[in-house]
């Protein structure tokens, strides 16, 4: 029963506030559609919390995708003992790297009053799930080995299965409980983007990459100019 | 636009009018689109001239000019921190005082004080800076020496400016400088910044605005300005709302010493990408080449074959700007170095000139006509690196100029110089007695029509083409569709 809540239930519920969510606080509130940057406030301190966090964090969400889109790639890679370490290593690594960051960046927002004037509530939930979620995510990778191996053939299955609207919980409901902390506080997360400052992660600008500098708008529209 | 230096005294009138209007907020009370600097002086934010810290505008390269230190690679490998960007204690952190005190204090031998108190902890503090906190502080050692416009310049020399005989300042006024080649544009990763086609104003879309901040790092006049409160960077609107319905820019229409001057500028956009990545030298003349006669027939022709109206057009012949910028060549750009191609130019200031004691007798006066240019008390050095990117030769002419327009005057309304003087004065810069009269009228006496000649925006034309209007009848078009406040 609580396994069907968790793992049927929870994934469809967040997918969906997902969708709805961020299409809503898009499209009526745009104006909120950021994270709030504090580096205005505190700019020192900062570059050694955010950077740290989110480049490891940025390896980590990569490292997740590619083992559940290309789970035989992935093993096949792991069956040479070196490729598996190689994998491990550098997984933890960031993992640690992104922690660093996560508690440089909650030590700054605590010791530095000006930063509180611009913390809601929000923020202290998004400080505890991320806490949550990456600390989980290192216990499981020290306890659990290997973990890159067991994700493709038991995970990938999983929410493939749930992709495709029919969902399979039989080997998720026997793993232990701290691989299913690290699922089910992901599937919160994921459901909690369009209330938290996650938002940011959904309108990274990459459409800058391909636009022209700069950016002439005519209100009549007779001709618009763009150098670039 | 053109400020004319000679003739602002310093009043902050413009600042105050622009922070009533639009920053009196939450977030923005440190913000002044428009700010009054002394110079020599650090200016605001701090030294926001030397882009060795602030890594503003553009750089030349081999074919396209490049931002200095933003751009699709370092804006995007640096999006999760800004290296460049100033922080709140470059500007300073705003306060006010509790005056509530000086009522609600109980009775006491001392007199009651209003503390101040921080606009974003609400804890009382100390102001270590504020606005205008080098305001008149010329010569002294925590401002002025530290004017980034000194490193072309040698020790001794500035050591000798600093002597209390020498010493002069004067004031630099500062809005947005709405460019031709906006780093500030370019650099923004969200797309939320453009410049409008019909009067060049360029704007931040508050919705598209994701706070990424490389608009503030960008631009090199630090007329970018994060909100700390609602998360979104915001700058100088030149008033449209003003401007569309045919008032002058606040700062402009307050400003006592009518040093502010508003008109159109017809211009090539084609030429702006090489002007901009041209040789330092020739910075000031390819910028001057890009703006267009607006009485030339096939310019006319092509502006309306673009759509300009004949209104527009007509507001161009009669712009102050034009005269001024290329009638008479009297404005020059603010930094052109930076390579914005910035539309604020500056009538530069005729400055004091040096005295010599001999004899202990303090004497002023010269024999040679332009001596008081040559041996003014700021070497020339000092407002070629402000406004010619360092060429001494188009300061000296502009003063020049300046200096015969006066000579002129004088002898036509008090008649105390040989007239052969004021001849050779204007022979030797080229201008005309007409020419010299009219620099006087519009620099002297000019009407607000004279000074502000603001074309109608059209609006109505060009909401008819993309909506219905009789749809947002009722509508006031202003402000914000959304309360700016946060909470996610």
């Amino acid at each position: 029963m609580i396994n069907t809540l968790l793992f049927i239930v929870l994934p469809y519920v967040a997918i969906v506030l997902l969708i709805l969510g961020s299409v809503y606080r898009y499209k009526y509130s745009g104006f909120k559609v950021s994270s709030l940057s504090s580096q205005f406030l505190e700019g020192k301190n900062l570059f050694y919390g955010s950077v740290p966090f989110h480049w490891g964090l940025v390896f980590l969400f990569f490292g997740h995708l590619i083992a559940f889109l290309f789970p035989r790639a992935v093993i096949l890679w792991n069956g040479m003992p070196v490729r598996l370490f190689i994998l491990e290593l550098s997984a933890l690594a960031f993992a640690f790297l992104t922690l660093s960051g996560l508690l440089m960046l909650l030590i700054r927002r605590v010791s530095t009053p000006r930063l509180w004037f611009i913390t809601n509530k929000m923020d202290l939930i998004v400080y505890l799930l991320l806490l949550v979620q990456i600390i989980s995510g290192i216990w499981i990778a020290i306890a659990f080995r290997w973990g890159s191996n067991w994700f493709a053939s038991v995970l990938s299955p999983f929410l493939k299965s749930i992709f495709f609207f029919n969902p399979d919980i039989a080997a998720v409901s026997a793993l232990p409980l701290m691989i299913k902390v690290h699922i089910v506080s992901a599937f919160v997360m994921v459901g909690m983007i369009p209330f938290t400052r996650f938002m940011h992660f959904l309108v990274l600008p990459l459409a800058y990459i391909w636009r022209k500098y700069q950016v002439v708008i005519w209100n009549k529209k007779v001709k618009s100019i763009s150098e670039s | 636009m053109v400020f004319h230096l000679d003739k602002c005294i310093g009043c902050h009138t413009c600042s105050i009018a622009c922070k009533n209007t639009w920053t009196d907020r939450k977030g923005a009370e440190y913000m002044w689109w428009n700010n009054v600097e002394t110079k020599p002086g650090t200016g605001y934010p701090t030294k926001w001239e030397d882009q060795d810290i602030y890594g503003g505008g553009w750089e030349k390269t081999k074919k396209n000019p490049k931002l200095k230190s933003a751009g699709k690679k370092k804006g995007l490998g640096n999006i999760f921190f800004n290296p460049k960007l100033p922080a709140m204690d470059d500007y300073y952190e705003p306060w006010r005082y509790r005056y509530q005190d000086l009522f609600d204090a109980p009775e006491g031998d001392d007199q009651p004080t209003a503390m101040p108190v921080s606009d974003i902890t609400g804890e009382v503090m100390t102001p270590k800076s504020g606005p205008n906190w080098d305001d008149d502080f010329s010569g002294s050692p925590d401002y002025a020496r530290k004017d980034v416009n000194f490193k072309n310049i040698s020790k001794e020399e500035q050591e000798a400016m600093f002597m209390l005989e020498r010493m002069t300042f004067f004031y630099l006024p500062r809005i947005c400088n709405h460019c031709l080649n906006p780093a500030c544009v370019a650099a923004c990763p969200s797309g939320a910044m453009y410049k409008r086609g019909e009067d060049g104003i360029v704007l931040i879309n508050q919705k598209k605005c994701r706070g990424w901040r490389f608009c503030v790092s960008a631009c090199p006049y630090k007329k970018s300005y994060y909100n700390w409160k609602t998360g979104k960077s915001e700058k100088c609107i030149l008033c449209y709302p003003r401007l569309e319905t045919d008032q002058a820019p606040a700062c402009m229409h307050s400003c006592v010493g009518r040093i502010r001057y508003l008109g159109v500028m017809l211009y090539d956009a084609d030429k702006i990408k090489d002007a901009a990545n041209t040789e330092e030298k020739e910075l000031v003349k390819e910028q001057m080449d890009i703006y267009l006669d607006p009485f030339d027939e096939e310019v006319i022709e092509q502006a309306k074959k673009a759509g300009i109206a004949d209104s527009t057009i007509e507001a161009a012949q009669k712009s102050p700007v034009w005269k001024f910028v290329k009638e008479w060549g009297l404005a020059l750009p603010l930094h052109p170095e930076f390579r914005t191609i910035p539309n604020l130019f500056y009538v530069p200031p005729l400055l004091p000139t040096m005295a010599s004691t001999a004899n202990n007798i303090y004497e002023s006066t010269s024999d040679s006509l332009w001596d008081s240019i040559e041996n003014s008390r700021l070497p020339m050095e000092y407002l070629a690196s402000l406004f010619s990117a360092g060429d001494k030769e188009i300061i000296k002419q502009v003063l020049k100029k300046m200096m015969a327009v006066r000579i002129h005057r004088r002898n036509k309304t008090v008649g105390d110089m040989p007239a052969d003087e004021s001849l050779k004065a204007l022979k030797d810069t080229g201008l005309t007695e007409e020419i010299a009269d009219a620099i006087f009228r519009l620099t002297s006496i000019p009407l607000y029509d004279e000074r502000f000649v603001i074309p109608p925006a059209h609006r109505e034309e060009a909401i008819e083409m993309l909506q219905d209007t009789q749809e947002y009848k009722g509508e006031t078009g202003l402000g914000f569709t959304e309360k700016p406040k946060r909470g996610l």
